[in-house]
């Protein structure tokens, strides 16, 4: 009798294990992020901004470089101030000193600081992750002539050469993806080589290479994922930083030009008529400072999630 | 350590040689010269002009007539605005962006620390949250937006809302008056007061649990003494270290703020130089700029290994 309850128990446990499903790595931070409150939030807020931006064209009746004279430097219409025109109830946000619809070219904005965020960074992502994991994954000299050259670069104000470089090609708009990011590589690089360099004299590396792993098996199956982490971090943080220099260009005047606009064109735009028009001001901002707000909540929800010392 | 600092000052003329060639190479790949213009001028007008300025050499050449003139002091005529040299131009602006951003540093500095300490002595109290929240707005607001916002609360509607005399000058430099120099001063520091005091509280929260300051509070010494004496010491060693990176973004900032507020600097100079393509001048400050970043690094870096006894001056 208690042999078979023994035995009917034991049957069970082993049953329960089979039905047990193993939690990566990944599925454990995922769960860790979707706790973490203020990172879900950004995430919906980021997404209902990235969807709006993608539906632009048929969100609003005007396009984003319709100019209605009837109607310039107007306030919306819930906008409660009788010294100033009223817009009337198609133009949400107002319009702007040329009669264009500020709601769509908000919307308009967004799409390409989005898309200078998402393509930027990819063009760091991908000199940094080559240039660090080389560095990491050769040592030695190569690796101290490398970082070095990467110390060098990090004292240059590197700005001022985007600057120069869009003076130069005439604010050229695929141009500006690529130099952008292609000066936000370096602290991509010092974190993948650091990454790599720890983890090639890891013992499961050993236990791989000893068990008949190839070299590309190991970089694949061990180095790849545990470098990830820190990665896609850091990819987080690093849109904001894009985002935020495409827009420091353009309120310069050297970065996106009409009618085409970007939210720093916007913010410019309104600075410079916020007196009259403090509507041209405050919705850019709004939508920027959102949106940056929602990375960083995110990349800092990421970090908590992925780091395994909080476990 | 004077041999020390020595190293590493000759160590900083490559770096700087590497800014002045790659600007140099890149202003000279423009499409277009600087006295293209609507009209078009005689052939040989145009060739005395070119001939003025050196534009009729090969560009290699152009290259180390330009260093020898720097090796002098010479940054060359400007461009476009023909009655004066870039040196002129640099000296007039230079003392109202060195001040701007000096003042600038030492408000973060100040308000930075004070406030990092003050969340770490309260860790995990509402004092602590609070502070950090508003960091985490400073860090994540950038300066274009919080200028014309602030420009908008106390320039603008500052007349509704406090009356006439408390409202500030949102513009302009009026001979480096205090009242002008408020909102400029705060644009460009808010940030970096921001990420210091993150920093501060950090190394901060570290230091207070480490064991000598334990041994101290043993000791019976009052709380005090062990923060200002002890633990602050330590503390601000990181700090010391961002100082580099923070003079780089004082400086990117104050283009920015140079603009807004219309202050007669350099930044202003440089942006009105590269939207007019006025070469020299845009190098010009450039190297300025470089020169003063780099001086400035060496400087933060002479500092910290005087401040560190664990930094040797044999590397």
């Amino acid at each position: 009798m208690i042999m078979t309850d023994i035995g009917a128990n034991s049957a069970n446990l082993m049953l329960r294990a089979q039905n047990v499903q193993g939690r990566s790595l990944w599925v454990d931070a995922w769960r860790r992020l979707l706790k973490n409150r203020a990172a879900v939030l950004s995430m919906i807020i980021l997404c209902v901004i990235a969807v709006m931006a993608v539906l632009a064209p048929w969100l609003s009746q005007y396009a984003y470089d319709y100019q209605d004279y009837a109607v310039t430097s107007c306030a919306p219409n819930w906008w409660n101030d009788p010294g100033v025109c009223n817009a009337g109830g198609t133009h949400w946000f107002g319009t702007d000193s040329l009669g264009r619809d500020l709601f769509v070219r908000v919307l308009y904005g967004a799409r390409v600081s989005l898309a200078v965020g998402l393509v930027a960074t990819m063009v760091s992502l991908l000199i940094g992750v080559a240039y660090g994991a080389t560095a990491g994954y050769l040592g030695g000299r190569f690796d101290a002539v490398m970082m070095r050259l990467v110390d060098v670069l990090y004292s240059l104000p590197f700005i001022f050469f985007v600057i120069i470089l869009m003076v130069v090609f005439h604010r050229n708009f695929y141009l500006l993806f690529v130099a952008i990011g292609a000066v936000e590589w370096l602290t991509m690089a010092r974190i993948v080589r650091g990454q790599t360099l720890s983890i090639k004299q890891k013992e499961f590396i050993e236990a791989a290479r000893a068990a008949g792993l190839g070299s590309l098996g190991i970089i694949r199956r061990h180095v790849i994922p545990n470098v990830l982490g820190p990665v896609i971090v850091y990819v987080t943080l690093t849109i904001p930083a894009v985002i935020l220099s495409e827009s420091f260009l353009s309120f310069l005047g050297l970065g996106i030009a009409d009618p085409l606009t970007s939210w720093g064109v916007l913010i410019a735009d309104g600075t410079a008529q916020m007196e009259n028009c403090p509507w041209l001001l405050v919705f850019p901002c709004a939508f920027m400072t959102a949106t940056l707000f929602c990375f960083n909540f995110i990349g800092d929800g990421l970090r908590d999630a992925l780091d395994p010392k909080d476990r | 350590m004077i041999s020390y600092a020595l190293r590493r000052g000759l160590g900083a003329i490559p770096t700087l040689l590497v800014i002045i060639t790659l600007a140099f190479f890149m202003m000279r790949l423009a499409p277009g010269g600087p006295f293209d213009t609507q009209r078009h001028l005689p052939a040989e007008i145009e060739r005395n002009v070119a001939a003025a300025y050196d534009l009729d050499k090969p560009v290699y050449q152009q290259y180390f007539i330009y260093l020898g003139r720097l090796a002098h002091g010479d940054l060359g005529p400007s461009y476009k605005s023909k009655d004066f040299t870039v040196g002129q131009l640099i000296a007039d602006g230079l003392p109202v962006s060195a001040t701007l951003g000096l003042s600038a540093m030492i408000l973060a500095l100040v308000f930075g620390v004070a406030l990092g300490v003050t969340a770490a002595l309260h860790q995990n109290d509402a004092a602590d949250h609070g502070i950090m929240s508003v960091a985490m707005f400073g860090i994540t607001i950038p300066n274009f937006v919080t200028a014309p916002l602030l420009t908008l609360l106390f320039g603008v509607y500052g007349l509704r809302i406090f009356g006439a005399d408390i409202s500030l000058p949102v513009a302009g430099w009026n001979g480096g008056a205090f009242r002008n120099m408020i909102l400029p001063v705060t644009v460009l520091a808010l940030p970096q007061i921001a990420i210091i005091a993150r920093l501060v509280r950090g190394s901060m929260v570290e230091v207070l649990h480490s064991n000598y300051v334990r041994t101290a509070r043993a000791k019976g010494l009052p709380s005090h003494r062990i923060v200002t004496r002890h633990a602050l010491r330590a503390a601000l060693l990181p700090l010391v270290s961002y100082l580099g990176p923070a003079i780089a973004q004082i400086v990117t900032g104050s283009l920015i703020v140079e603009q807004i507020f219309q202050l007669p600097g350099i930044g202003r100079y440089f942006v009105l130089a590269a939207l007019d393509r006025d070469y020299t001048l845009v190098m010009g400050v450039v190297i300025t700029y470089a020169a003063f970043i780099i001086f400035l690094n060496l400087l933060a870096d002479l500092l910290y290994a005087v401040l560190d006894p664990r930094v040797s001056y044999r590397t």
